[in-house]
């Protein structure tokens, strides 16, 4: 047809593009060649700096020729004025920023601006700003982006409230953003930090001696700021519920601060004159020959005690245990006084072994430390009480929304974990409905929290049996904290297995676990007063499951009825072999 | 442009009077696929009833409207009758041949003024200005922002009005006029509207630039307040409560998705099926007025439609749905010329078509005359409504008026941190039954007003005048010499109000035309350009019922260029038309004189043309290449 306006057919693009590429690939090539050469002979000269800046301003990740940029730019260091080289960073400052603009998302760019920053001779940390603004408002989860600012702030100090401005902007112009929130995170403390005043009573521990605080008060916000963060977070989280990112800095908000490493408790045993440790934290003790690394002394009776420490388990480290030299304290009209220093965070703990008691202790309890109120402050009842009632009304709006339910949790918990058990397992439930991709990570959880419940209530009871049978427990955890239990009931539970963490239990004399899954009893290690395990209905399959149980010397009673073992032939008299104690088998 | 046509461009395949939008998207889609284009058009700007003014251009404009308003001479008692516009032709010339039959356009779009009263209205078509008062605002004297005794000058004589403000005075606003670029029509572009993707398909983006509107406010309680409709919105809001936002959000996600539940509000009012959403009455107010924009009697489905529309616009290049020309929308129809143009479309201003000329037996239009006298043949003529008589039109006058105000301002109805906001505010009916307001107010880096000045639209279903539509709320938003205590209120340094036809009411079908004559309609009420869009693609379609619409431009490096000496391919191509057009059709010998005879006289005058200031590649390359002809 006349009086079109005739184009080229794509076949004639395609030759000419192709054409073009392998032009532009020849003259790529050469120039790298003769840059490698160059640097090979030890050439910093501005041909080569011309030669690299080509190449990479068509290719900014070739880290090689950015190494070799920087030699020259050194070299030049020690050769040119420095009014010369501010000129000569200058320009490389805006080759960078076209190098940018060709990815923004280049390592090798965004390292060598960071570098070339830190050698100006004088810096324009305003103009480096800018330029982070700018890219951020392009991408604002550019996270190269988000590090090489990190640098400009701290290089020109920016004042830490015109930071948290720059987040509050971020974050108004679109929350689902990370690392704002996060910024803010580092910065709130520093700007608001926690009044350095004594925390309230409640979290004062009860005895006078020893007095370490339990909880550090480091990285904490002063209240007054928390609640305007509150505020803001519920705004996020009430536009939009499924947005993980607010929810995450609300569990931080709402958070508590770690506690701080010292040694939770401290128990002898004057039968097997042996002493067992445990720690606020998991500390991971490293143990050599010539005692532990971690620093831990036993002083006994003002005397210095040379002692082997060892772990309660070789896979599980965090407990140390030392048995004392035969004899020490085996007289029981002897009353004895023991120390534990851990000479690395210059803290101990003292326990008293008086005449005719057979064991002592001396430990922050559970219920005094309120351990397990979950990961969420408990200072602010009030507070939390409120923030409670707006989960729960954001729930009613959004009855299956996993965040909400999940958080509504953690306060019931943080307010009082016995008191709202019921609806705890309720949402818990319709957890594993609403997000089932995740549902065993709910039921460990909810295992977690229903050994907590059974400890404070242990505790309260002031007994030393630990009975949680038919709670659909996944999960074994907070041994630690069963330490002096002497009878645990775990039936008709869903456990897989006693982890080695169950070594733990140094006091234990009876253990009942029927009609769980257990096929693995690596936990049952070294239990010095284990006398009876009851493992009826689990899935104990061959003789090798069962050494472990070599290690305990006091077993007698063992019933394995209702375990694929059973099915083995001559398995009686195997163990009879393997388990030679044992004077009451049922199979 | 030329003022008078190239001899080898007398036999045109299309021929466009007026360049509105729809008109100029017409022409640029059949030039695009090759038709040969002439967009006549009789005034001496581009873009018809789209024009956008420098605020000088806009008082000659006005004068040029107001002119013949001479009912101040009226005396009590006395009634004015107009007499039609003696430019208006009588129906048939003296050029009548045997077999063609001429039919005559008005010069100009048949305007009417007369008093306010709105049975004028009836009368009039196309533009109409029926109210024009150029008021100035609060004059400040010393050091109090105290308006002058607060009284009101009497409405002066348009061009009368004085300097008024301490800071910007009427002589700055003149001064600084070519700043202004101030739009007839007040639209916004829904970024994901029909306009926008036009623009995007084919291209003629690449001519324009634009700039996101943003803030969506409405005027409630006598206050404007900012309507949360983004995600990031409704999280800063302050004036929602959290459970508000819920719904808010929850409302705005959910409704993009058809439930059972609006089937049964079918037919009965969106505010009913916003209601049974127990959303409360803040919510309800931002979804009804200003996300569907909707009255309180619109129907669920078609709220529902437009609150999805607004919704699936959000967030393609900013907070809100809306995008804004720079240098103001009448920019638009310009791009489409120009895209026109360089696809070898002819422009000439000051250049109108005195008659049709029609063949009998087909009733269909052969050529035209224009009014030099010259006849140029064609294939298909598009012309906007308002050239079209009276008399052959299915219904004598638009059924519906908008009425319009722009006002000159001096600070934002709603300030905040930034000083450079796009708004666009919804104000609801004051009362029952009146017409529901649309206002933009455009900051100076849109390039549509000076610096420390907002240019504000007012727009509205006429129900009587626009003064009487629109004065009072401009009275209660703004710091007039009307208004009484609107302390922290932006003043009004300068305002006009002009009524104009409603394109949407315009009906372009059943003229009594040749069938190959397409009318447009003019512009419409409403926000976006969907209508426009709407009535371009049809037109097309219609014209060439095989070709795409507006397909993507190719890029100027794909354009193959046969024909090494000449500058321009599109020149060269049009002479051979010329000749190939001759042989092909075979057409008559008297048509080949008259092409020799005008193009003599063309050679002078477009030595005269060649100062005229050229903007258009194609009207460059067209000059180039029949200057290379000389």
């Amino acid at each position: 047809q006349h009086g079109r306006v005739k184009i080229k057919s794509t076949a004639q693009q395609e030759e000419e593009k192709r054409k073009e590429r392998e032009k532009k690939l020849k003259i790529y090539v050469a120039a790298r060649d003769a840059c490698f050469s160059k640097r090979r002979e030890g050439v910093w000269d501005d041909e080569a700096l011309q030669l690299t800046q080509q190449l990479l301003s068509s290719n900014p990740d070739f880290a090689t020729l950015w190494n070799y940029r920087r030699e020259i730019l050194l070299h030049l260091e020690t050769v040119r004025e420095e009014d010369e080289l501010q000129k000569i960073y200058e320009a490389e400052l805006s080759f960078l920023e076209s190098c940018l603009k060709m990815n923004p998302k280049s390592y090798g760019s965004w390292h060598h601006r960071g570098w070339v920053s830190a050698r100006l001779p004088r810096p324009d940390w305003a103009r480096e700003l800018s330029l982070c603004d700018r890219c951020l408002s392009l991408d604002d989860r550019n996270f190269h982006c988000w590090d090489y600012r990190r640098m400009v702030v701290k290089m020109s100090g920016v004042p830490v409230d015109q930071e948290l401005q720059f987040t509050d902007r971020l974050i108004g112009s679109n929350f689902s953003n990370y690392s704002s929130w996060h910024y803010r995170s580092t910065l709130l403390p520093l700007l608001h930090p926690e009044s350095p005043e004594p925390p309230s009573p409640c979290r004062q521990p009860p005895q006078s001696s020893p007095p370490p605080s339990p909880q550090t008060h480091s990285h904490r916000v002063c209240e007054e700021q928390l609640l305007k963060e509150y505020e803001l977070v519920q705004n996020a989280f009430f536009t939009d519920p499924n947005d993980q990112s607010a929810w995450f800095y609300y569990r931080w908000l709402l958070g508590r601060a770690e506690r701080e490493e010292m040694i939770s408790c401290v128990y002898v045993s004057r039968e097997e004159e042996r002493v067992v440790v445990a720690f606020s934290r998991p500390v991971n003790v490293i143990f050599t020959h010539g005692g532990c690394s971690v620093g831990l002394m036993l002083v006994l009776d003002g005397q210095p005690q040379r002692v082997e420490w060892r772990s309660v388990h070789p896979h599980f480290k965090h407990s140390p245990i030392c048995d004392l030299p035969p004899g020490t304290i085996s007289d029981i009209t002897n009353e004895h006084n023991l120390t534990v220093h851990w000479t690395e965070k210059h803290t101990h703990r003292d326990c008293a072994l008086y005449t005719g008691r057979n064991e002592s202790w001396c430990r922050d309890s559970a219920t005094d430390q309120e351990l397990f109120r979950s990961e969420l402050s408990v200072e602010k009842t009030s507070v939390l009480q409120s923030e409670l009632q707006s989960c729960n009304q954001l729930q009613e709006l959004e009855p299956l929304n996993k965040w909400c339910l999940l958080t509504i949790i953690l306060l019931m918990r943080a307010l009082d974990p016995l008191g709202y058990e019921k609806e705890t397992l309720a949402h818990f439930q319709t957890l594993k409905e609403v997000d089932s991709m995740r549902s065993a990570y709910y039921s460990d959880l909810c295992s977690k929290f229903m050994i907590e419940n059974t400890i404070l209530k242990m505790e309260y009871a002031e007994v030393r049996v630990f009975s949680i049978s038919d709670k659909k427990l996944t999960t074994l955890c907070h041994l630690d904290q069963l330490l002096l239990v002497t009878h645990i009931n775990l039936s008709s539970n869903l456990l897989q297995r006693l982890p080695p963490q169950f070594a733990m239990l140094q006091c234990l004399e009876v253990l009942e676990a029927d009609n769980n899954c257990i096929e693995n009893l690596e936990g049952l290690y070294h239990l010095p007063k284990l006398e009876e395990v009851y493992l009826k209905n689990n899935k104990i399959s061959k003789l090798a499951d069962l050494q472990p149980l070599v290690s305990c010397p006091k077993l007698k009673h063992l019933d394995l009825r209702g375990n694929p073992i059973t099915e083995t032939t001559n398995i009686q008299s195997e163990l009879a072999e393997l388990l030679p104690s044992v004077t009451d088998l049922l199979l | 442009g030329y003022t008078t046509l190239p001899a080898n461009r007398r036999r045109q395949e299309l021929i466009i009077k007026s360049d509105g939008l729809a008109e100029s998207v017409v022409a640029a889609a059949c030039a695009r696929v090759g038709q040969r284009v002439l967009h006549l058009d009789r005034k001496s700007y581009y873009a018809g009833s789209w024009a956008s003014f420098t605020f000088n251009g806009l008082l000659s404009w006005i004068q040029e409207h107001t002119l013949h308003d001479w009912s101040n001479l009226l005396e009590d008692g006395e009634e004015m009758i107009c007499l039609s516009n003696t430019n208006s032709a009588p129906f048939k010339t003296d050029k009548q041949t045997e077999e063609e039959q001429v039919e005559a356009f008005p010069s100009r779009p048949q305007v009417s003024w007369g008093d306010r009263g709105p049975h004028q209205l009836q009368k009039t078509c196309g533009l109409n200005i029926l109210h024009c008062p150029i008021t100035q605002a609060i004059q400040t004297e010393g050091e109090g922002p105290e308006p002058e005794s607060g009284q009101p000058r009497p409405s002066a004589a348009p061009s009368q009005s004085e300097p008024v403000k301490k800071k910007i005075s009427y002589a700055q606003l003149l001064k600084e006029g070519r700043r202004f670029n101030i739009d007839l029509v007040s639209k916004l572009m829904y970024s994901r509207g029909s306009l926008v993707d036009l623009l995007i398909k084919s291209n003629v983006s690449r001519y324009a630039e634009f700039k996101n509107v943003t803030r969506i406010l409405t005027y409630r309680h006598g206050n404007v307040e900012q309507v949360p409709c983004s995600r990031a919105d409704v999280f800063a809001s302050r004036q929602l409560s959290v459970v508000e936002k819920r719904k808010l959000m929850r409302f705005l996600t959910s409704c993009l998705e058809e439930t059972q539940e609006e089937q049964a509000f079918a037919g009965r009012p969106y505010l009913e099926f916003l209601r049974d959403q127990q959303l409360g009455d803040n919510l309800q107010h931002f979804l009804l007025h200003s996300i569907a924009m909707a009255t309180e009697d619109t129907p669920t489905e078609e709220g529902l439609a437009s609150t999805r529309h607004f919704l699936r616009c959000l967030g393609r290049y900013g907070n809100t749905p809306f995008l804004f020309p720079l240098y103001g929308l009448g920019e638009i129809p310009q791009c489409f010329c120009r895209m026109c143009a360089v696809f070898g479309g002819i422009y000439c201003l000051r250049h109108s078509v005195h008659s049709l000329l029609v063949h009998k037996d087909t009733n269909r239009c052969k050529a035209v005359i224009d009014s030099r006298g010259q006849r140029i043949s064609c294939s298909h003529v598009v012309v906007e409504d308002g050239y079209v008589e009276a008399a052959r039109k299915p219904t004598a006058t638009p059924t519906r008026f908008l009425s319009r105000a722009v006002l000159i301002t001096d600070g934002s109805v709603l300030s905040s941190e930034s000083d450079q906001q796009v708004s666009l505010v919804t104000v609801p009916p004051s009362e029952a039954g009146g017409p529901s307001v649309r206002l933009v107010e455009l900051c100076p880096s849109t390039m549509t007003c000076m610096p420390g000045t907002y240019l504000v639209h007012l727009t509205c279903q006429s129900v009587s005048s626009a003064y009487q539509d629109l004065s009072p709320v401009v009275t209660r938003m703004f710091r007039t010499p009307e208004s009484h205590d609107q302390e922290g209120r932006p003043s009004v340094l300068w305002c006009l109000y002009f009524n104009m036809a409603d394109g949407s009411a315009v009906e372009v079908e059943g003229h009594d035309l040749p069938s190959n004559v397409y009318v447009c309609s003019g512009p419409d009420g409403g926000l976006g350009h969907q209508h426009a869009i709407g009535q371009a693609e049809a037109i097309f379609h219609k014209i060439l019922p095989e070709d795409e619409f507006c397909p993507p431009a190719p890029n100027p490096e794909d354009i193959i260029y046969d024909g090494e000496t000449c500058t321009s391919p599109l020149g060269e191509e049009g002479e051979e038309r010329g000749e190939e057009e001759g042989e092909g059709e075979g057409e008559g010998a008297g048509e080949e004189e008259g092409e020799g005879e005008g193009g003599e006289k063309e050679e002078k005058e477009q030595e005269e043309e060649e100062e005229e200031e050229e903007e258009r590649d194609g009207e460059v390359q067209e000059k180039q290449s029949l200057k290379s002809e000389e």
